[in-house]
């Protein structure tokens, strides 16, 4: 294999409204930006193949997997992670306060993507259906709950409030 | 910590033009776009291009147009955009209907048709609706634009016509307003490659073709002619498998496989009107 000359190149991300600006180099994934350069380890890193959505974030409010981008590729955009969501005084978002309402966890790995893709589907459509909700997250594996409780916490936090503000 | 890609140099191109004169100027580049088939491959190292010409910033490459008697899809639309596309729905519908149904929502989010096109997997969606529907690529070049027909678009396994210092720039889809359509996926769970799909377009020209059923994603042409001719469901059904080199795997052997896609092909006829 050639040696390749790579450089480091500046990416700026606007993290939960806070600018964080780091030289890495091209390859790093958004999911270790927000991880070792942002310091926010709320975001998971689960499967690492795009399947699981544990690492589930929002990019201009709309869910992504960021094990699947690249940093530089939310370069100069907003990204939202687990960390930003709540009701803006250091308590639950209304899909967080739903996941504890009704069970959502157990061993928590999934919850953080979990409530990532509800938040968005909440976003997008206040009032789904148990048949939508269920669709919404088929990009997110659980292996404690069998996604009942899931379910029910989507239908408790539409109903309380649905998917809250974040910056 | 996780799996990381091999070391790259990243470049970002503003234009078409811009992108081929980097395409030309760099060995072993690859265009990145939504990065949703491309950056699974770098990170587990089945492909490591020395150089990634980020696309995805090209105004020119987003969106659907009516052009009259096609739809030109810009290579760069997200399948979210063309899930909920009025245009699509109304005059291609089967492509919005299998738009939702590629990945799930978070890679549907961020990966784009033309990604998926030139992946040529054949175990995606969004090929058979290009070759049900007769869709064709245009392919831009130093030399210009060509049009290359989807029949003649997957040459081999994760091979397209698309030359190494080319880009797919839009896919135009010939208008279906009103006809009927169907899309079968099998799959064990719901974000799954399917095992075996099939997409049938109804209408004046008839196609159907397959998911999965060989090493390029392929039009049943004995079946799609025999529809053409007026044969009966059961009887088109009977052909889908015709001339096809199913893969074996975990999920499936090659004669499941064409028994499955007899069963879907059936099941997408009747889902698009036909008796």
């Amino acid at each position: 294999m050639s040696t390749i000359e790579t450089h480091t190149t500046r990416v700026t991300v606007t993290v939960n409204g806070r600018e964080v600006s780091e030289e890495v180099e091209p390859r790093t994934l958004l999911v270790h930006f927000l991880r070792e350069q942002a310091r926010l380890t709320g975001t998971h890193v689960g499967c690492d193949t795009s399947n699981c959505g544990a690492c589930t974030v929002l990019i201009d409010d709309e869910a992504a997997k960021s094990c699947t981008v690249l940093a530089v590729q939310a370069n100069g955009h907003k990204v939202t992670t687990v960390e930003g969501v709540g009701n803006g005084s250091g308590g639950f978002s209304p899909v967080q306060e739903g996941f504890r309402q009704e069970h959502g966890l157990q061993c928590g790995y999934c919850t953080p993507g979990m409530i990532m893709a509800c938040t968005a589907l909440l976003a997008e459509d206040p009032q789904p259906d148990e048949h939508q909700i269920r669709e919404a997250l088929e990009g997110n594996l659980c292996r404690c709950t069998g996604y009942e409780t899931i379910v029910r916490a989507v239908q408790w936090a539409a109903t309380n409030g649905g998917a809250g503000e974040w910056a | 910590m996780g799996m990381i890609p091999a070391r790259f140099d990243y470049r970002q191109a503003g234009s078409v033009a811009e992108a081929l004169q980097l395409l030309a100027s760099c060995d072993d580049a690859k265009l990145l776009a939504g990065g949703h088939s491309l950056v699974p491959l770098m990170k587990m190292r089945l492909v490591s291009p020395s150089t990634l010409i980020d696309i995805s910033g090209i105004a020119e490459l987003q969106g659907v147009t009516d052009t009259g008697s096609v739809l030109r899809v810009g290579a760069l639309t997200r399948h979210r955009v063309v899930e909920r596309s009025q245009v699509v729905a109304q005059h291609v519908p089967l492509l919005a209907h299998v738009a939702g149904l590629v990945g799930d929502p978070q890679v549907r989010n961020r990966g784009t048709i033309g990604g998926s096109l030139v992946h040529g997997d054949p175990a995606a969606d969004l090929p058979s609706v290009a070759l049900a529907t007769g869709a064709t690529m245009v392919v831009t070049g130093a030399a210009g634009e060509r049009r290359i027909a989807a029949a003649d678009f997957f040459v081999d396994f994760l091979e397209t016509a698309v030359g190494p210092d080319e880009i797919l720039t839009a896919i135009e889809f010939p208008k279906r307003t009103g006809a009927g359509f169907g899309y079968e996926k099998f799959v064990r769970r719901s974000m799954d490659y399917a095992i075996v799909g099939v997409a049938v377009q109804a209408g004046d020209q008839p196609g159907i073709a397959l998911v999965n059923m060989g090493s390029v994603p392929r039009r049943a042409d004995a079946a799609s002619q025999a529809l053409a001719g007026g044969a009966g469901v059961d009887a088109v059904a009977a052909l889908a498998a015709e001339g096809t080199n199913p893969p074996e795997d975990l999920n499936a052997n090659a004669d499941y496989r064409r028994h499955l896609a007899s069963v879907l092909t059936k099941r997408a006829l009747l889902a698009a009107g036909y008796r």
